[in-house]
């Protein structure tokens, strides 16, 4: 029982990684109805950055973190300068996006093995203190616990600034319509810019905190979780973005029952994917997805 | 207020409005009408800066902006409140009132919206729904509202009575007369031709992407050739 409740902590911390990376998905999805197959790779510079910035130039984590994190969004502007903005015009944006996006993935990956090699690295021994507590069987440590901390305030924090704030709401507009967004005084291209540089920050982010939790960075970690935050949005329901939370929450916990049900972790990617099949049978437009129609 | 000099606006190769001018005087309603596809609604994305003109010079309080983007445009004090609505369906409908003053100051706005509740009741009760839910008329006042938002120097109207029951029509259109009387300029465009000729001051008649007839209102209200190709009298 006490292993089954280990094992569901850690489907949770897990969880809430994914959800970071996945919210990031959802938010460019949400806003220009593309999927930008780049964000991977720029969870994976983010991560490999923040490496950088401790090991190569020294930095403290609490000025590293926050300036890889940034880094990450600048990375997102140039993507959409490059690989959307020039094909927006264009009917078929949609698709010629979702090329491009891949083209510029593969520019991002290469650079990252170019400049950190194909090796598996990770972040100096003893730059944190990583307690460990333990409450009777279960043990937590304060690595961990940073991680979640991290992952749902960034989430949180989103959620609020897309709720309450000018810029939020002027994000929703565009998501709604850009048309209309326009006759409201909104400038399109610049919320635009906003969304992929926020969207590129958090991927970031969680490129950081998830080199963080498996103490491994490396040019493909993108790979790994590429398709797993594109089952999570799916399953959350494109473009909202509490369902990408409570997605990767729940894709991380299906992901670890899977392991201590069966006992075999090959099968843990194929059950997860299955549990996204089977929700997508139950309810085809997602957990919290609302199945609209796109207006012009 | 606003001058528009041989405007021509093109879809591809569709060329939806050939070389129209017109002018708006301010304080004034200026009513466009004509059968549908005549390229009113065109006119209107040309002046608002959805569509970019193909050729011609849009002239607003003197300055030139036939040019300009869109959005920059609500700034210089044109807002136009679109054919069909569309209200932000997903939002509230006191979001949708805030976004009309996007690029204003927040205090200004908050004030704003209180009149604009003053002004439409049914928007303040239903502050907090959702705008999507609710029905046509009063999605409509929202969209009115939401372009006074924007303290407009000239707000356009696309269409305000299109799919609304008669009593509805009745009480939007005494709503812009109302407008007017307190000093706002309007360019309204309408299929509803004797509605539009009824409360406006002067009226340009438009026919595939041309206009084929102006003058005063009440002298086009008197005009034969308006009453039957227009109003359905005989």
């Amino acid at each position: 029982m006490s292993v089954f409740l280990q094992q569901l902590i850690n489907g949770f911390f897990i969880g809430s990684v994914y959800g970071l990376f996945a919210i990031g998905y959802t938010l460019v999805f949400g806003v220009l109805d593309i999927l930008n197959l780049a964000h991977a790779a720029i969870f994976t510079l983010g991560g490999l950055s923040a490496l950088w910035l401790t090991t190569t130039a020294g930095l403290p984590g609490w000025i590293a973190f926050p300036l890889a994190t940034l880094f990450s969004g600048v990375l997102g502007l140039l993507l959409y300068r490059v690989a959307f903005a020039p094909l927006r015009r264009r009917a078929d944006s949609n698709l010629s996006g979702l090329i491009s996006s891949i083209a510029m993935a593969i520019v991002f990956e290469s650079c990252a093995l170019g400049i950190f090699g194909a090796r598996t690295v990770r972040f100096p021994e003893g730059m944190f203190q990583n307690r460990v507590y333990h409450f009777q069987s279960i043990t937590i440590t304060s690595l961990q616990l940073e991680i979640v901390a991290v992952a749902l305030g960034l989430m949180i924090v989103l959620s609020a600034l897309l709720k309450y704030s000018r810029t939020g709401k002027a994000i929703r507009a565009v998501a709604e319509s850009e048309n209309t967004a326009r006759l409201l005084g909104i400038n399109v291209e610049w919320i635009v810019s906003q969304t992929f540089f926020v969207s590129s920050a958090l991927g970031g982010a969680a490129g950081i905190l998830y080199g963080l939790y498996f103490d491994a960075l490396a040019p493909d970690m993108g790979r790994s979780i590429e398709l797993k935050g594109l089952a999570v949005i799916i399953l959350g329901g494109m473009g909202s973005i509490p369902g990408a939370i409570l997605g990767g929450i729940a894709f991380g916990l299906s992901e670890v029952l899977t392991v201590e049900l069966t006992g075999m972790s090959n099968l843990r990617d194929a059950v997860a994917f299955t549990v996204l099949l089977l929700i997508l049978i139950l309810k085809p437009s997602g957990l919290l997805g609302r199945g609209r129609a796109r207006q012009a | 207020m606003l001058s528009a000099q041989e405007l021509k606006v093109a879809y591809g190769p569709v060329v939806a409005v050939k070389e129209v001018s017109f002018h708006v005087p301010a304080g004034s309603i200026v009513s466009l009408i004509g059968p549908n596809g005549a390229g009113k609604s065109s006119v209107l994305n040309g002046l608002s800066g959805l569509a970019p003109l193909s050729s011609g010079t849009i002239l607003f309080k003197g300055k030139d902006i036939s040019r300009m983007r869109a959005h920059l445009r609500v700034s210089e004090g044109i807002a136009l409140v679109p054919e069909g609505r569309r209200v932000l369906a997903g939002m509230s409908v006191r979001e949708n009132l805030e976004l009309g003053g996007y690029r204003r100051p927040a205090k200004e706005v908050n004030r704003d919206i209180s009149k604009m509740e003053e002004y439409f009741p049914v928007l303040g009760k239903r502050s907090k729904a959702a705008a999507g839910s609710l029905s046509g008329g009063e999605q409509q006042m929202l969209a009115i509202a939401r372009g006074l938002m924007a303290r407009p120097g000239l707000l356009l109207l696309d269409e305000p009575s299109l799919g609304l029951a008669p009593l509805v029509v009745r009480f939007i259109f005494e709503f812009i007369q109302r407008l007017r009387d307190d000093g706002q300029t309007i360019l309204l465009v309408e299929q509803n031709a004797g509605e539009a000729l009824e409360i406006s001051d002067y009226a340009y008649v438009m026919e595939t992407g041309r206009i084929v007839l102006e003058g005063r209102s009440q002298d086009l209200r008197s005009d034969p050739a308006i009453a039957r190709a227009y109003l359905g009298l005989p």
